[in-house]
């Protein structure tokens, strides 16, 4: 009981920001830097839902939503990821790796539910066809905000039924090296991160060098700091 | 064909406002044509007959069918629609529209908008990150650089479709179209340059930039920070050279479930 309560406002959260993905009102408040900082606000640490927006964002940068493309839902793999993040021993090694994980799987799961939604929608366009009045669209409209609010929702509250325990569990027994852990997780989202960067960018007279020049700005910096 | 009313002020916003649910309903039948039908909607009650005039039923009817675009640019479309029911068109010239617009309103805004602005709003927020901005700076960095160049292309796109109507074409050839997603793209190089390896080190060393009361933890990664650094771009140059046939995040995915097992198991 205390578990689905304490889930139920990042259900909420999930349902809020997955709303924003393609339904309303696409502000961008669901993509991980966001999203993964207010989840991470709503379980009392922001700063620990930033670090894996940051993480998670760098992982986004490579699907962009396209037209019609399929891509994985961010808003509420951001709210599992900065919350499950948020909720773990600042001290624990493996949290990041484990809630950078649970988070992907939620950003798939989210695009395959977003599938599945768009195919209720059209099945229900389909049968409003004969009789298109201005009842019918409102209705199909509203019907379709509400189902997606509710798609994230159930989303969002699954997952963290599924990952509050069973990242405790892998918590407990986990045995490779703290630094190691978070290495591996920077290294996959930088790797990713910087490929779409350049697959974006590339294309563009000049903007390899750019790039480049960026880079060599960017160490300097590291350096300096 | 007379000249459209000057719609009023409350009908603008009505439309405005909906423009931003412009997807709520989309689908693989209609894709957003539902709710370019809902955005007009408002305008569409000062046919003659109101709500229950026959002019208004028939283009309700006419507006609901497929249709697709940026949704940013969804507005261009709504204006021109607008305009071109209120003026009394030929409706087959209106069909004729909707079906051409959905193309150059598709391109334009992928290229400006999701391959353009944002990441390079998502990037100059990763930057403030790794400069040691705090987690609400960050946040309203990127909402506020990034809302600040969409709500502006909504504002500007059902004022001018709804300026030219039908002949709206010519205004999608301006120059922030033309070579704002070069000076975008370019933008975004540079700042993804500087960002990458500064939100890595934000990562790795999190005490340094993130201030969390009572949560310091030094997980005494910093001397690793030359190894991550190389194995990112090396993972990078690697993911480039797959020419899209595999998604990075779906490998990273499958490495990262590798890497817990082995992590829980040995």
């Amino acid at each position: 009981m205390t578990l689905v309560a304490s889930i139920l406002p990042l259900a909420l959260l999930g349902a809020l920001l997955g709303l924003d993905v393609v339904s309303f009102p696409q502000a961008m408040i669901s993509r991980p830097l966001v999203a993964a900082t207010l989840a991470g606000a709503l379980v009392g640490d922001p700063g620990r839902g930033l670090l894996v927006g940051v993480v998670l964002e760098l992982f986004a940068l490579e699907m962009l939503p396209f037209g019609a493309s399929r891509y994985p839902e961010w808003g509420s793999a951001s709210v599992v990821g900065g919350a499950l993040y948020s909720t773990q021993p600042a001290a624990s090694g493996g949290a990041l790796a484990v809630s950078v994980f649970a988070a992907l799987v939620t950003a798939a799961a989210g695009g395959w539910s977003m599938v599945q939604h768009r195919r209720l929608i059209a099945r229900r366009a389909t049968a409003n066809r004969g009789e298109v009045t201005a009842d019918s669209i409102t209705a199909l409209q509203l019907w379709g905000l509400t189902s997606d609010f509710v798609r994230g929702a159930i989303l969002t509250g699954l997952v963290l039924l599924l990952f509050l325990p069973l990242a405790h569990e892998l918590l407990a027994g986990w045995k490779a090296d703290a630094a190691l852990s978070r290495a591996v997780v920077v290294a996959l989202a930088g790797a990713v991160g910087g490929a779409a960067v350049w697959n974006v960018t590339h294309t563009f007279k000049s903007a390899p060098w750019l790039f480049l020049g960026g880079l060599a700005l960017g160490t300097c910096l590291l350096v300096a700091a | 064909m007379t000249a459209p009313p000057r719609l009023p002020l409350r009908t603008r916003a009505a439309i405005f406002l909906r423009l931003f649910a412009v997807q709520g309903a989309w689908n693989y039948e209609t894709m957003a044509g539902n709710g370019i039908a809902f955005a007009v909607e408002p305008a569409l009650r000062l046919l003659p007959g109101g709500t229950r005039g026959e002019a208004y039923r028939s283009a309700m009817a006419r507006q609901g069918g497929y249709f697709n675009s940026h949704p940013y640019l969804a507005g261009v479309a709504v204006g021109a629609i607008a305009r071109a029911e209120l003026s009394f068109e030929d409706p087959e010239r209106i069909e004729k529209f909707r079906a051409a617009c959905c193309g150059p309103l598709g391109s334009v805004g992928d290229r400006l908008v999701w391959a353009g602005w944002l990441p390079a709003c998502s990037l100059l927020a990763l930057a403030s990150f790794g400069l040691g901005a705090s987690p609400a700076g960050v946040a309203l960095l990127f909402l506020g650089s990034y809302n600040a160049g969409h709500v502006a292309l909504r504002v500007w796109g059902l004022r001018v479709g709804y300026r030219d109507g039908l002949r709206v074409a010519p205004a999608l050839g301006a120059p922030l179209f033309r070579q704002g997603p070069a000076y975008v793209g370019k933008a975004a190089a540079v700042i993804g340059g500087i960002a990458i390896p500064l939100a890595i080190r934000g990562v790795i060393e999190p005490e340094q930039l993130v201030t969390s009361p009572g949560q310091h933890t030094s997980f005494g990664l910093l001397p690793w920070l030359p190894i991550v650094l190389a194995c990112a771009a090396l993972g990078a140059a690697a993911l480039t050279r797959l020419h899209g046939r595999a998604e990075g995040w779906r490998l990273a995915v499958v490495a990262l479930a590798v890497f817990i097992l082995f992590s829980v198991a040995h």
